[in-house]
């Protein structure tokens, strides 16, 4: 009674592979434990990272949490391919069909949710700030809360693994089948308060950063000036905010239903199964924008540093983000066609669905006319985008030939759809966040990172890409569907043989990126960038070093063009030095949302296994966490000129630039950007 | 503490730059947070809107809306709006004592709206209405339960409020908290009104 429904069965003492896995993560998990220890870093971790409200800290430690679910999902992703290459033919394979439904719901949710998200929010952490000339976002404290609420989120996934089961259900989790009757087991439970949880971070985030886009922007800066990587991320946090209440209403619902007897999706007393699919997919369909968006900004940052020329078209790239926007929001019927919705809502739905081929069109071409003329230069952040401006076309047009209902008909739930998805996520957004990954790193951390192996990680993965999908495009097809747990159509074998490879070709690329982390970290001296400016760069994150003082700007930049860092370059004041610092306003850490994050945590294992004291003492754990922090007095304190002068001092040193007699020698003479300041 | 930091923003007033956590932003953060929920109060709305008529063999709308009973609970919310206007405007005077005192009528007409709202949910349970039996009831439940949590929520808020007013007074941090609770208090009472319309009213014809 005391522990709900748990018990020592929901352990899987049983199942040797997930118990390797386990003990695998668990002693991993002990090494570096032991490692922080040894070398007495506990503190260091606490104080400087942990409790962080600086938005930078809080975006590398988004990144970090995506790259190690990266892991798990993609772990989630070979189980799948191998066990279909196993399973033809009669044979059934390693996994048993109970086990496999959950590698392929947690593969799922795993890679939206807790991959893709969070490696999209940290890139926007780390950027957007600095690219606006902000100091932080608007709301620190609120910002240091989300990423605490994605890892209570992220961690019940994990816990899953070892403590009971996870959803069978498919990522979507529709019902009725994700309902108790058909659901009894605690899998659909972990995988609503796991979405809930980090669904209710996400809003808050995206509030935290519209709120910043609009308040702080450095002055001058018109909004039809900012930079277009927050141009696209503005744009994905207002399908944020709009389409993400959805999800947690739904899921809502569907919590009343499991918990509390509610009729909403049942197939019993009048509940509509079909309310949860509108509900999940005006929802789901923005999301796939809230991903790819931001990437097609750091595509166009991208492009047009590396070809030396302002992104062609400006503002027609801001204004066909905002048409993706608004048509995101109107085509989420088309992920159920066969519903049965009759005619002309199919046709509606299938038209606007195929008119948001024509803003992606412009963008498209937008970049290819930023190459022309320009001087290329191929590296890793170009070859990614290449390789996207080729795989997301053919993503693009599966998606269009899918937008015909009397198609999708013929390919709805196929592996054709699978391919599909998979085409736009991986060779949109995925490409994006890796070359912005690479493109970043140095701004985040002072060096730049292995170029070769950044090369290869790119040709493995898209080679792998292609070896893993259009085989699965034939595979849809030949009449295969999606969640077959094992086949017995010799025709399909070699094809499944074919993704099998593919998924070991992408498995090599991100253990190139592995050791592209290890190798860079091993000679960060020799790739150091201790300009600020590694690429030549357009906009203000490069203005300031790398990585950036805690407070980003000693002064803050005026701006007067959209690529405000060249304009400062040509002008001749990008690295001009004040006769004198101001205080700078900053705000204090906290670990105010480590303990909300650890109390949302526990309310949530105590709600999944029905342990009702323990959620009632998570949730006051919440509630008095959220007053002490109201009530905290210790919110903000002023940095005094003296230590701002001496880390300025330390950057322009190094960059070679005598500090004093710089100072002395513009003294002598009107400075440029005091006469700006006076206009 | 807030005068201090209100001295060092003057003293920096060249700074002509927006701080995190200033006023404004938290009203305009607040005020998004407000429509993220008007979305989510739209999504129960037409999921109640498809509920409606599947009753399931149950009692529909007019047979339990007691349109009387819900007037009177309407209107202790909405008098509860005037009377926090009439609280914000003693507090833009200054008055601590005028705002504390309307707010504890405002509270007082919230407790009432809950009360009412909880007994309602209560006559309907023991009568063997509950959201378990159809998935009209079921939507039923959830939009106005929702919209009652919201409330119940505010009424949190407030009483944390006249708490932090009576001890620390009347201070910036204060009066853009009370601010917020403001924008959410109109905004539950415009929610209100909706749900009298689409369930009571329509409800009950």
């Amino acid at each position: 009674m005391l522990l709900g429904k748990l018990t020592l069965d929901a352990i899987p003492f049983h199942e040797p592979i997930i118990m390797g896995a386990l003990s695998g993560a668990g002693l991993f998990g002990l090494a570096i434990i032991a490692a922080i220890t040894k070398f007495g870093k506990w503190g260091y971790l606490w104080k400087e990272w942990l409790t962080s409200v600086d938005h930078k800290k809080i975006g590398v430690m988004y990144i970090i949490v995506a790259l190690v679910m990266l892991l798990r999902g993609f772990a989630d992703a070979l189980m799948m391919r191998t066990q279909l290459a196993m399973a033809t033919g009669g044979a059934h394979g390693i996994f048993p069909p109970e086990h496999y439904d959950q590698i392929f719901t947690a593969h799922g949710v795993i890679m939206i949710i807790f991959m893709a998200m969070p490696f999209m929010t940290g890139l926007m952490n780390i950027v957007v700030p600095l690219q606006i000339g902000a100091r932080d976002v608007a709301f620190p404290f609120l910002n240091s809360l989300s990423f605490w609420l994605l890892v209570a989120a992220a961690a019940l996934v994990n816990i899953s693994l070892g403590v009971g089961e996870f959803a069978k259900t498919g990522w979507v989790a529709y019902p009725p089948l994700s309902e108790l009757a058909y659901s009894p087991g605690v899998g659909v439970d972990y995988y609503i308060w796991a979405l809930q949880i980090s669904g209710i971070g996400t809003t808050l985030t995206a509030l935290n950063f519209l709120v910043t886009i609009l308040k702080m922007r450095a002055p001058g800066m018109k909004l039809m000036q900012m930079p277009i990587f927050t141009w696209t991320c503005t744009w994905a946090n207002v399908l944020i905010v709009s389409s993400f209440p959805i999800l947690t209403g739904a899921l809502a619902m569907l919590t009343l239903d499991r918990y509390l007897d509610f009729h909403f999706f049942t197939s019993e007393a009048g509940g509509n199964p079909m309310m949860y699919l509108n509900l999940f997919w005006a929802w789901g369909h923005p999301e796939v924008y809230i991903l790819v968006l931001p990437a097609f900004g750091i595509f166009s940052e991208v492009i047009s540093t590396f070809s030396g020329k302002r992104l062609f078209g400006h503002t027609s790239m801001i204004i066909a983000s905002g048409v993706i926007t608004v048509l995101g929001f109107m085509v989420w019927l088309h992920h159920f066609f066969t519903m049965g919705s009759g005619a002309s809502v199919n046709a509606f739905f299938g038209i606007a669905t195929m008119v948001i081929s024509v803003p992606t069109g412009v963008k498209l071409f937008n970049w290819l006319f930023t190459i022309y003329r320009g001087r290329l230069r191929f590296t890793a952040p170009v070859l990614w985008t290449l390789g996207f401006m080729v795989t997301f076309s053919i993503g693009g047009m599966t998606g269009v030939l899918m937008a015909v209902p009397g198609a999708d008909f013929m390919l709805h739930n196929s592996l054709f759809l699978i391919a599909h998805f998979h085409n736009t996520i991986i060779g949109g957004a995925v490409f994006g966040y890796l070359a912005g990954f690479v493109f970043w790193f140095p701004k985040a951390f002072g060096f730049k990172l292995d170029e070769r192996l950044g090369k290869a990680a790119f040709w493995f993965w898209q080679t792998g890409f292609y070896f893993a999908f259009v085989p699965l495009y034939i595979l849809g097809f030949m009449g295969m569907t999606r969640r077959l747990n094992h086949t017995d159509n010799p025709l399909w074998t070699p094809w499944l043989y074919a993704a099998c490879i593919g998924a070991v070709l992408i498995a090599i690329g991100i253990g190139c990126q592995l050791l592209q982390i290890y190798v860079s970290v091993r000679n960060r001296k020799q790739l150091a960038d201790v300009t600020g400016d590694p690429w030549n760069g357009h906009t203000l994150e490069w203005s300031t070093s790398s990585p950036p003082p805690f407070y980003n700007f000693a002064k803050v930049p005026h701006v007067h063009d959209i690529d405000a860092f060249t304009d400062m370059k040509e002008k001749g004041v990008a690295y001009e030095i004040p006769q004198q610092y101001a205080p700078i306003h900053m705000p204090q850490n906290t670990a105010a949302g480590v303990y909300i994050g650890g109390f949302t945590l526990v309310c949530g294992f105590a709600l999944i296994w029905h342990i009702w004291w323990l959620a009632i003492v998570g949730l006051l754990g919440i509630i008095a966490s959220m007053l002490g922090r109201a009530y905290d007095s210790n919110l903000d304190y002023y940095v005094q000129p003296d230590e701002v002068e001496s880390i300025e001092r330390e950057r322009f040193e190094k960059m070679g630039i005598d500090f004093d007699r710089y100072d002395e020698r513009e003294t002598a003479r009107p400075r440029p950007t005091k006469t700006l300041e006076q206009v | 503490m807030t005068s201090h930091v209100t001295a060092l923003h003057d003293t920096h007033a060249h700074d002509d730059h927006e701080h995190h956590d200033s006023g404004a932003s938290v009203e305009l953060g607040f005020w998004l947070y407000l429509m993220t929920d008007c979305i989510l109060f739209a999504s129960a709305f037409a999921s109640y809107a498809v509920l409606v008529g599947n009753v399931n063999g149950g009692v529909g709308g007019h047979d339990i809306f007691e349109l009387k009973f819900v007037l009177i609970e309407t209107f202790a919310l909405l008098f509860s709006s005037i009377t926090y206007g009439f609280a914000m405007i003693s507090g833009h005077k200054g008055n601590k004592a005028g705002l504390l005192g309307w707010l504890a009528v405002t509270f007082l007409f919230g407790a009432t709206f809950i009360g009412m709202e909880l007994h309602e949910f209560g006559a309907l349970i023991a009568e063997g209405h509950g959201p378990d039996k159809s998935a009209f009831l079921s939507g039923f439940f959830a939009l106005v339960g929702m919209h009652g949590l919201h409330v119940t929520a505010g009424l949190i808020w407030m009483a944390v409020m006249m708490l932090e007013v009576i001890k620390t007074g009347l201070t910036g941090r204060a009066m853009t908290r009370l601010n917020c609770l403001s924008m959410f208090w109109h905004f539950l009472d415009i929610v209100w009104i909706c749900v009298f319309t689409v369930v009571y009213l329509k409800g009950a014809i």
